[in-house]
């Protein structure tokens, strides 16, 4: 009799195991999140085994584009507002609404009916910058991207390559938007005397900064503030002109076979949970949450973020990469 | 017509043999081993070279690519940059492998075997670690660049610091030079050992001075290991990338470029171009270094008596000197590396922690890539121990099919040229189609099922160590007489029980030897997998990269450590292993 349940547990345990989903998840959402992120998922839905591809934000629209023909991933989670357009343009997703997809702000979500692509988290610039180093130097904080051009920073900052990172490319753009074109480039050519070096993702320029490699580090603030927790000499300064940003958005992937687990995921990746993890780490999400601010951000962070035209963005992201490739490709960090 | 009936010859296409001779096995088997290596080397790099004359959408564009490439003064740079970088490494690693080698061989200094084993360290690290130790050593914030955080200054009153300018070709010369330096020392080792006593006895029972000696002796009887030193450091350092992603800085070279193309941008055709470029120089080097091999079989002297370590006491002393100070150096070099993966924050808070070995919150997959690796490592070893070993067997050992005998060897010793990262595109474009264009006909690819698994990534070691394990085996079964062959035929002993009783346990530490080489070698490689590897599949030396681009470098360091321990563990695994076996298996060989 014994055996015959023993038996009998091990085929259930068998046949779940067979019946556990699988779904492929995309994201550039950062290491450190994820896994917390995903504790309440699988709280949720421990019968869902997500995988999941992450690197930086140009490396995972690279790849989505280049597995046009036979997409691998089901689901896009927490990617750049600007590559979900250029998939949408180039239809690679599928339009679906999640549960409480409603409740996401308009400004938040695609514009078109139905939205394709709902965002999650607003990130932001922000200077990481190394105090201990700066007094060293005796040079003043920075305040504003006015600031970084001065020659006294020369050889002490490092930003991200936009074409490798969101970070990046959000940063570029928004100098380009609030500058202008001509004066934005004319700003960056300034900005790069300064550049030690251009690194492959957004995290790296605060992590150098972290370690004194760097003095000041183009990166974001969610990224500042936690290695500030870590007990790094880091301050995050959220430039005075005004924080590049974008949205952190997800999307359902159009393949031949759409796994119902995908869009369980997508349920879950705007619900109220998910919100409120998502506004641990970041001052602004997709809908309120009524969670207060993380400490180091500005107190009204939607004043800090510049007026963003995402459509300009999107449609002028591959010429922006060009141009800023053909100028300053020279300094860039190798990728990988 | 008396006499001299001559026996008659038997005819070699003799329709009486029967259909499953032992000669047609073996054929059949060769054909195999041709077969095999087309496969896995020839189409792979047909097609590389096939998406280097397409443009992005599929279309033929003939050699517009490369015009483009070299078009681009961002790239065209990057060619100089990689041959400056290849050309300084081997000005240097090849001089110092040689005086290293040269006091392990032909001097009687104490400590060689700790000599030799701390020597050979630098291989068990992915190349990116001596980028890492770098920067705790001599970058801005390094060990050597603040003076030891300002110590020197403070107890010896004087201003120690010293900033190398480590970013750039600086940081990246330094990074090749310790990782050549190793395989400089062995190729050096093999070919100072391998002398004749009694070229020494005349020379100076003709009365020539030491310097002469040197010059008119022991250089030429080097020259051909010589030549294969340089060509191994200038090949190695002219297409390894993991340094120069670290330490690089502004400073680009051919194999970071082949990354940015590829897997920042996704513009696989300008990837391949780029592998195409990188490639040529490579098989310059090959086919020289082949030529120059050719000419050294007929050198080689039949009975030459091994030469004692016959140095004067002050070149002894000279000697262990100089070793001594390579020794040092690069103990100071590993435990630096160990020191950065334990330091909690560098450098502002120098406690001591273990936090740096919990990769949770990293990207790269943790303990899990690591156990990865393992498996990775292990069945690369055995499968590519087989491999070679086998197709070695049957090159050396098949009597006859000359032909087939001569394309298998060529093809193995083809890999040889390939640098890694050209066999990682290669494969992806071969391995990632889903179907082929054969004559205008679409076929489903056979072999894409292999694309994004375990069996994918064992292969592209295989193949990427191929040639050396390859030339191991040779030079064991040659030591093998060919009568064992003969005399089992004769005795109606089908061959694969001969090779199985008497030609496995013969050449059991040249087997083990190959299979450590795999191991070491599998784990430590990014250049490859590193376009290979599947988010179910993540590794640790590709984790030591992505942890080194997301920042995470004490993390990194941490992962290349746990990488060292690993091939150092199954290195003594081995040799115990190797130690007991060839007492059994080796007791011919003792008068």
């Amino acid at each position: 009799m014994k055996r015959i349940v023993l038996a009998l547990a091990a085929v259930l345990i068998l046949a779940a195991n067979a019946l556990a989903a699988e779904i492929l998840v995309y994201t550039a959402l950062e290491d450190d999140q994820i896994p917390r992120y995903m504790k309440s998922f699988k709280e949720k839905h421990p019968d869902i085994d997500v995988k999941f591809v992450r690197d930086s934000t140009g490396i995972v629209t690279a790849r989505l584009l280049a597995e046009k023909d036979n997409p691998q991933a089901d689901v896009v989670w927490g990617l750049s507002a600007v590559s979900l357009m250029q998939f949408k343009a180039a239809g690679l997703l599928e339009p679906y609404t999640p549960a409480d997809g409603g409740k996401v702000l308009a400004s938040f979500k695609d514009a078109g009916t139905p939205p394709v692509w709902y965002g999650i988290d607003a990130w932001m610039t922000g200077f990481c910058v190394n105090t201990v180093e700066l007094k060293n130097r005796n040079l003043p904080l920075p305040e504003s991207f006015a600031d970084l051009i001065k020659p006294e920073y020369k050889g002490q900052v490092t930003m991200p390559n936009p074409a490798s990172s969101g970070t990046g490319f959000l940063t570029v753009s928004a100098i380009l938007q609030l500058m202008g074109e001509e004066k934005g480039w004319a700003y960056l050519d300034k900005l790069n005397d300064n550049i030690s070096s251009y690194t492959h993702s957004g995290s790296k320029p605060c992590k150098l900064a972290g370690t004194g490699e760097s003095t000041i580090g183009i990166s974001f603030g969610y990224r500042g503030l936690q290695q500030k927790k870590k007990g790094e000499p880091i301050e995050t300064v959220f430039p005075k002109e005004g924080s590049g940003w974008d949205l952190e958005a997800n999307a359902l992937v159009k393949k031949a076979a759409i796994k119902p687990e995908a869009k369980t995921f997508l349920d879950w990746a705007v619900s109220p949970e998910a919100m409120q993890e998502y506004a641990q780490s970041f001052a602004v999400t997709g809908y309120p949450t009524g969670t207060p601010i993380p400490e180091g951000y500005p107190a009204e962070p939607t004043k800090q973020m510049i007026k963003n035209d995402f459509d300009w963005a999107a449609k002028n992201r591959d010429a922006i990469l060009a141009e800023w490739t053909k100028r300053y490709d020279g300094k860039s960090e190798p990728k990988k | 017509m008396t006499g001299h009936a001559a026996p008659p010859v038997p005819d070699q296409s003799d329709w009486r043999e029967p259909l499953f001779s032992e000669r047609r096995l073996r054929a059949l088997l060769l054909l195999g081993v041709v077969l095999w290596l087309g496969l896995v080397v020839v189409l792979p790099l047909g097609q590389l070279l096939a998406k280097s004359l397409y443009d992005g959408s599929g279309t033929f564009v003939g050699l517009a690519n490369f015009r483009a490439y070299f078009a681009n003064p961002a790239l065209s740079r990057s060619l100089a940059n990689s041959l400056r970088v290849a050309l300084w490494t081997t000005a240097l690693a090849v001089p110092l492998g040689f005086a290293f080698a040269y006091g392990l061989t032909r001097t009687a200094i104490p400590g060689k075997g700790f000599f030799r084993g701390l020597a050979m360290a630098p291989l068990f690290a992915p190349t990116l670690l001596y980028g890492i130790t770098l920067i705790y050593l001599f970058g801005r914030k390094g060990l050597v660049t603040t003076g030891f955080f300002g110590f020197a200054s403070r107890t010896l009153g004087i201003d120690a610091g010293w900033d190398i300018g480590l970013y750039g070709p600086v940081g990246i010369i330094i990074s090749e030079t310790i990782f050549t330096f190793p395989q400089a020392m062995l190729i050096l080792s093999i070919a100072l050992r391998t002398t004749d006593a009694r070229l020494y006895e005349a020379a100076r029972s003709l009365g020539a001075s030491p310097p002469r000696i040197f010059f008119t002796v022991t250089l030429p009887g080097v020259k051909y290991g010589l030549l294969s030193a340089v060509f191994v450091c200038f090949i190695l350092s002219f297409t390894d990338f993991g340094a120069p992603k670290v330490v690089g800085g502004q400073y680009n070279v051919l194999a970071t470029d082949i990354y940015k193309q590829v897997i920042g941008q996704q513009n696989f055709a300008m990837g391949a171009t780029v592998g195409v470029v990188l490639l040529f120089p490579t098989l310059l080097a090959f086919f020289l270094d082949r030529l120059a091999q050719r000419r050294q079989a007929a050198l080689i002297v039949a009975r030459a008596v091994p030469l004692p370590p016959c140095e004067t006491a002050l070149v002894n002393r000279l000697y262990f000197a100089f070793c001594s100070l390579i020794a040092l150096l690069l103990l100071i070099f590993l435990g630096t590396a160990l020191l950065a993966s334990l330091v909690r924050v560098w450098p502002y808070d120098l406690s001591l922690s273990l936090r740096h070995f919990r990769f949770g919150d990293m990207g790269g997959g943790g303990y899990a890539a690591l156990g990865n690796s393992v498996a990775m490592a292990g069945l690369s070893a055995i499968l590519g121990t087989a491999a070679t070993f086998g197709s070695a067997y049957l090159v050396e050992k098949t009597r006859g099919a000359s032909a087939l005998r001569q394309t298998a060897y060529f093809l193995s010793m083809a890999p040889l040229a390939l640098p890694g990262m050209v066999i990682g595109l290669a494969y992806i474009f071969f391995f990632n189609a889903p179907a082929w264009q054969v004559a205008g006909v679409r076929l489903p690819s056979p072999v894409h099922w292999l694309y994004g698994t375990m069996g994918l990534l064992v292969l592209s070691n295989v193949v990427h160590f191929y040639s050396v394990c390859f030339l191991t085996a040779t030079t064991a079964l040659k030591q093998l007489d060919k009568e064992f062959e003969a005399v089992s035929e004769s005795m109606a002993v089908p061959f694969y029980r001969t090779f199985w009783r008497v030609t496995v346990p013969v050449c059991l530490p040249a087997v083990l030897e190959i299979a450590q080489f795999l191991f070491v070698n599998a784990m430590a490689t990014v250049s490859a997998v590193i376009f290979l590897y599947s988010a179910d599949l993540p590794l640790a030396s590709v984790a030591v990269a992505n942890m080194d681009d997301a920042g995470d470098t004490a993390p990194a360091a941490a992962m290349s450590v746990c990488i060292v321990a690993v091939s150092i563990l199954v290195r003594l695994l081995f040799g115990a292993a190797a130690a007991r076996l060839s007492r059994r298996s080796q007791r011919w060989m003792a008068p």
